[in-house]
């Protein structure tokens, strides 16, 4: 408002020498950390490089021939693994967040749903995803209810039924963190409670809790590769029939660099964004 | 804001003059028997308090005395034990009465503003405007524009409250306890958790509002204030209304015993009635 003077300012002699200090400073922590970082990670190469197997292991894992041939068939494995993850992702955002708002339902008439949901989120946080997998990926297509649908089908619904679980209780546990007073004013402006629900309460919980959703989007980057054991052939079941057809293990590590690179973006904005949250946070502390 | 129309003309002292009580029109609010208790405490003993249009009502009375309690129950924000709620003649406390719509007609501002950090002043004030009464995005925001700008705060109609100072944010609150045209405005202790030099600029927008003839009912512990706008205060202690008169009457020359000694409290003031 009033302080648009000061960045004109000349800084006093004192502010120009810490400055440059710190400057100082900073140059040579990057510096060191530099260093150091190389000279570690020159020790781990040449630590592995001169073990008496190497030579047959980087013939196995890391053979350059082996990973130009595979790939086309990997690559094409990971686009399932992308529309999969796409699907599931929308369906568990859906789910979760239906189960979240029933779960935090009062009054007696919602018992029986509040107590579904529950249940519900118990069974499935202890169930392994695996388990799910084949259970829903051999069991519910043997019932002969459903028309014929590929594995991937099941593959997205097992993971949406299993991190649906997880989801709906951060997403509670962001709508309890949503101060009483705020739902005391939306009601006292006349807003129903679904309308509170959706234009006040949901709105600041999902703030609240996009850092932890995003972390379950990062582990579910990775569990969609756990379809090909019922057999959508995705990016790991393709690296498994390369593997088989080339005897060599590289397709595998192949497989796991691009499940890394197609991670990485997601991991990146979950860390930038938790730390703008962080710096918000303690700029509006002073309440 | 409705402007002070012909509602009402102010009566003698500048205070806006109060409608006659011409026994067809039913009071705004009025309270009958009204019981309410925590567990084992009873807070509202048997509250019978009428508030008439264009009337400006003061609450007071000790911490915990159950102003706050009362207010909310006008609102139906608390489920009352036992008694009746009536809104301009309906009786509300009839479970059959929708209460969001009860709940609309009704503005309410809170003590620690209770705005919602994720919309922005704009966004504050259109919320019931466009969620409750269906109003369209343009009229609801031309409307609230108008409001922020009779209190001066148009040009904060884009930031978030977090950005603004607690009279500020608290000025909003009242904008968007208006906004939507309540019969009734209900002020639970809307300075108290205000910086001395930030209460001025609060009170004076009620004190507009009651010279424009809204009809208000609140919580205060600023007797000077009360005395200044109020057409009557009300004393409240141990769940029952004690005594009840025009501020002159109530807080210069109290008839009850417990009525002085909380006044008394408040001497520093120049408020106390003579010993
Ligand atoms: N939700 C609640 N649960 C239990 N007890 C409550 C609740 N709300 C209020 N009370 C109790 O009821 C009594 C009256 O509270 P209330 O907030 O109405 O007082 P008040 O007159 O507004 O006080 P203050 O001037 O401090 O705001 C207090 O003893 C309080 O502890
Ligand atoms: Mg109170």
């Amino acid at each position: 408002m009033t302080n648009s003077a000061p960045a004109l300012r000349v800084p006093s002699e004192i502010e120009l020498d810490r400055r440059l200090y710190r400057r100082r400073q900073n140059g040579k922590s990057v510096a060191i950390a530099l260093v150091s970082t190389l000279v570690f990670a020159a020790l781990v190469w040449l630590l592995v490089v001169n073990t008496p197997g190497w030579t047959a292991v980087q013939q196995s894992f890391f053979n350059l021939d082996v990973a130009i041939s595979a790939f086309p068939r990997v690559i094409e494995g990971l686009w399932l693994n992308i529309r999969v993850l796409f699907f599931a992702s929308i369906g568990v955002l859906i789910v979760s967040l239906l189960l979240a708002v029933i779960r935090t339902l009062r009054g007696p008439v919602f018992f029986p749903l509040r107590a579904l949901a529950t249940g519900y989120t118990d069974l499935f946080r202890g169930v392994p995803l695996l388990i799910v997998l084949y259970l829903v990926g051999y069991g519910v297509p043997g019932l002969g209810l459903f028309p014929r649908m590929p594995a991937e089908f099941w593959g997205t619904v097992a993971l949406i039924l299993t991190y649906s679980a997880y989801v709906s209780e951060v997403f509670r546990a962001g709508i309890e963190a949503v101060h009483p007073s705020q739902r005391l004013a939306a009601r006292a402006l006349g807003l129903s409670h679904a309308q509170t629900m959706r234009k006040v309460v949901l709105p600041q919980a999902v703030r609240k809790v996009t850092p932890a959703l995003m972390n379950d989007f990062v582990a579910m980057q990775k569990d969609v590769g756990l379809i090909s054991v019922i057999g959508a052939i995705d990016a790991v079941r393709a690296a498994q029939i390369e593997t088989a057809a080339s005897y060599n293990f590289t397709p595998y590590v192949l497989a796991g660099l691009l499940f890394v690179l197609l991670a990485w973006p997601t991991i990146r904005l979950t860390d930038w964004y938790s730390a703008r949250m962080r710096r918000r946070e303690q700029m509006g502390s002073i309440v | 804001m409705s402007s002070p129309d012909a509602r009402l003309a102010a009566g003698p002292d500048g205070r806006p003059g109060m409608a006659p009580d011409t026994g067809i029109e039913p009071p705004v609010l009025s309270l009958r028997g009204i019981r309410k208790s925590f567990g084992d405490v009873e807070v509202l003993r048997g509250i019978d308090l009428d508030v008439r249009r264009h009337e400006v009502v003061a609450l007071i009375g000790s911490s915990g005395s159950g102003k706050s309690t009362l207010l909310r129950t006008a609102n139906l924000l608390e489920t009352i034990d036992d008694g009746q709620v009536f809104l301009s003649g309906t009786d509300v406390s009839d479970p059959r009465v929708k209460l969001d719509a009860v709940r609309a007609r009704i503005g309410v501002v809170f003590q620690h503003y209770n705005l919602f950090p994720h919309l922005s002043v704009l966004g504050n004030v259109t919320l019931a405007g466009r969620t409750v009464h269906r109003r369209g995005k343009a009229a609801a925001e031309r409307q609230a524009l108008e409001l922020l700008d009779q209190v001066g705060l148009a040009d904060k109609a884009r930031e978030f409250p977090d950005r603004l100072s607690g009279g500020q944010q608290q000025r909003v609150a009242i904008v968007r306890a208006i906004a939507t045209d309540p019969e009734l405005l209900l002020l639970d202790e809307i300075t108290s958790a205000l910086d001395p030099e930030l209460v001025g600029e609060v009170l004076e927008l009620v004190r507009t509002l009651a010279q424009g003839g809204s009809t208000i009912l609140m919580a205060t512990h600023e007797m000077a204030f009360a005395r200044d706008v109020a057409h009557r205060v009300v004393f409240l202690d141990g769940g029952l209304i004690v005594e009840q008169g025009t501020p002159e009457r109530l807080l210069n020359h109290p008839e009850q015993e417990r009525t002085r000694k909380f006044l008394t409290r408040f001497s520093g003031t120049g408020l106390t009635p003579p010993a």
